[in-house]
């Protein structure tokens, strides 16, 4: 795995030329940031920025037992999502550990689409592919290579795409098709930033020139430097780091996005951790003062271990360290002081509520 | 906004952890880290000094630089004791990718073993280092 060549998206030469910071990412070559993360991630917060997210896997489940497997193997209640829906939920284990964290997209009556975190994506699809079987009417299939998936984030996004591509766009948590480029395109109204903006699935061929169009049209190139310090900022998990085999969505903080009741793979072992209650609870913190934690700096409270940094990183909007972290389940209260262990110097912080960053207007 | 293009003066010395020091006579010495070792991490946004009166060694880390991404150690290129720590770098820590050799020097120091500077790398020795890695 370690010495496969690195992938490259449909838009890898685009990055180049801008003189990206290219670096291996879940077995992709994928850019970090052009101009900085800083500048990148301002953007995005005040105006329109644009991630290649082509990395990101994506599945079709469809069939008359769709929906009856998605109400299997997803954690939340798959029988909400409306056609031209869209919905987030865990993929669980049997344990209730999280195997991936998804989005759900309703593009027909019996046809939906999830896309997958591209570490994960074999796993799931291998995952996805052997419960099918337990439902003889519905097919799972890798689509992944049918699309180049661009996110166009910012205040300003929704605005800049509607002049510069001349589409409709969807309302927020919804999806809707359309021509891009001339070929059939899925627009759907998510993101991984905490401000306005759609994701783009586009035929990969058409990728480099609907860059080139809205990089014309005033839209910040971003790498995913950018994009992990704008998801940090307003707690969105990021699997491999947040959220784990290991953990359950409890203990994430992602209970919401849990419905119990329609008998999803894990579901009884959440349902006793949410009844329970668990050891530790993921939480967000900001350091009080100097000091940038990190992934896997222990957290101390009056000098003793209490948990563990799992997203670390200096905040470019609040302009200090933050991160999340799972801690002991008595010390999850917003104002609660705890010392996170950066490199051997314990620096402050406080346990925050969510999100760290509020976004304006 | 930084330097866009490499630039490593003549009148510095380099060590290869990619520090420099710029020697005044054998006592003295202001220390900072290169072009290349601030275009590696990307915007600096936190300087961890030492402190004033702190003993430094050749090749030990006395410092800590983080960008966004990432955290770097700062190797010290010679021996001596820290006699100012540059405190506008609290404020300002993207000094150092702006002006690496200027404003966003590091420390002065107060050199314990001057003959030291016979380990380090001129400029072009520096540059040489780099094209081969």
């Amino acid at each position: 795995m370690a010495d496969a060549p690195l992938r490259r998206t449909p838009l890898y030469e685009r990055h180049a030329e801008l003189g990206a910071k290219l670096v291996p990412f879940a077995g992709w070559e994928m850019p970090v940031t052009y101009e900085g993360i800083r500048e990148e991630h301002a953007a995005v917060r005040t105006h329109a920025g644009m991630f290649d997210v082509s990395h990101m896997g994506e599945v079709e489940v469809e069939g008359p037992g769709a929906l009856a497997f998605l109400q299997r193997v997803l954690s939340n209640d798959a029988a909400k999502i409306e056609i031209g829906g869209a919905q987030y939920s865990c993929l669980c284990n049997e344990e209730g550990g999280v195997l991936d964290d998804l989005f759900t997209y309703r593009l027909g009556g019996d046809r939906y689409l999830i896309v997958t975190n591209s570490a994960n994506h074999d796993a799931d699809l291998a995952w996805l592919g052997r419960w099918s079987r337990q439902f003889g009417d519905v097919a799972v299939r890798d689509v992944a290579d049918r699309y180049a998936m661009l996110a166009v984030q910012g205040p300003h996004a929704r605005a800049i795409l509607i002049s510069a591509l001349g589409i409709a766009l969807p309302a927020r948590m919804r999806v809707s098709t359309a021509r891009i480029g001339n070929r059939p395109a899925l627009v759907c109204g998510t993101g991984y930033t905490g401000e306005d903006g759609v994701e783009l699935l586009i035929d990969p061929e058409i990728a480099p020139a609907i860059w080139a169009e809205l990089l014309d049209a005033g839209v910040v190139p971003c790498g995913l430097g950018a994009r992990d310090t704008l998801r940090l900022e307003v707690c969105f998990h990021l699997h491999g780091n947040d959220l784990t085999p290991e953990r359950n969505p409890i203990e994430a903080g992602l209970g919401w996005c849990c419905v119990e009741a329609t008998g999803f793979i894990g579901a009884e072992a959440v349902a006793g951790a949410r009844r329970k209650g668990t050891a530790e609870r993921l939480v967000p913190f900001k350091i009080e003062g100097a000091g940038i934690p990190r992934e896997g700096n222990p957290v101390l409270a009056a000098g003793e271990r209490v948990g563990t940094v799992t997203s670390g990183t200096f905040s470019p909007s609040l302009e200090l360290g933050i991160g999340m972290a799972y801690v002991r389940a008595e010390l999850v209260e917003p104002g609660t002081e705890v010392e996170i262990d950066v490199r051997g110097k314990h620096r402050p912080a406080r346990i925050a509520s969510k999100p760290l960053y509020q976004r304006k207007g | 906004m930084t330097l866009s293009d490499a630039h490593y003066p003549d009148d510095l010395l380099y060590h290869d952890q990619h520090d420099w020091a710029r020697l005044y006579g054998d006592e003295h010495a202001v220390f900072g880290i290169t072009w290349y070792a601030q275009d590696s991490l990307g915007e600096v946004v936190f300087f961890d000094a030492p402190e004033v009166g702190a003993m430094i060694s050749k090749d030990a880390s006395y410092a800590e630089v983080e960008s966004v991404k990432a955290v770097s150690d700062v190797i010290a290129p010679m021996s001596g004791e820290i006699v100012e720590v540059n405190d506008s770098l609290e404020d300002t820590p993207e000094r150092i990718n702006e002006d690496p050799y200027g404003e966003g020097w590091l420390v002065k120091v107060k050199l314990t073993q001057p003959e030291e500077r016979g380990a380090l790398l001129g400029a072009d020795e520096y540059r040489k280092m780099l094209e081969k890695a």
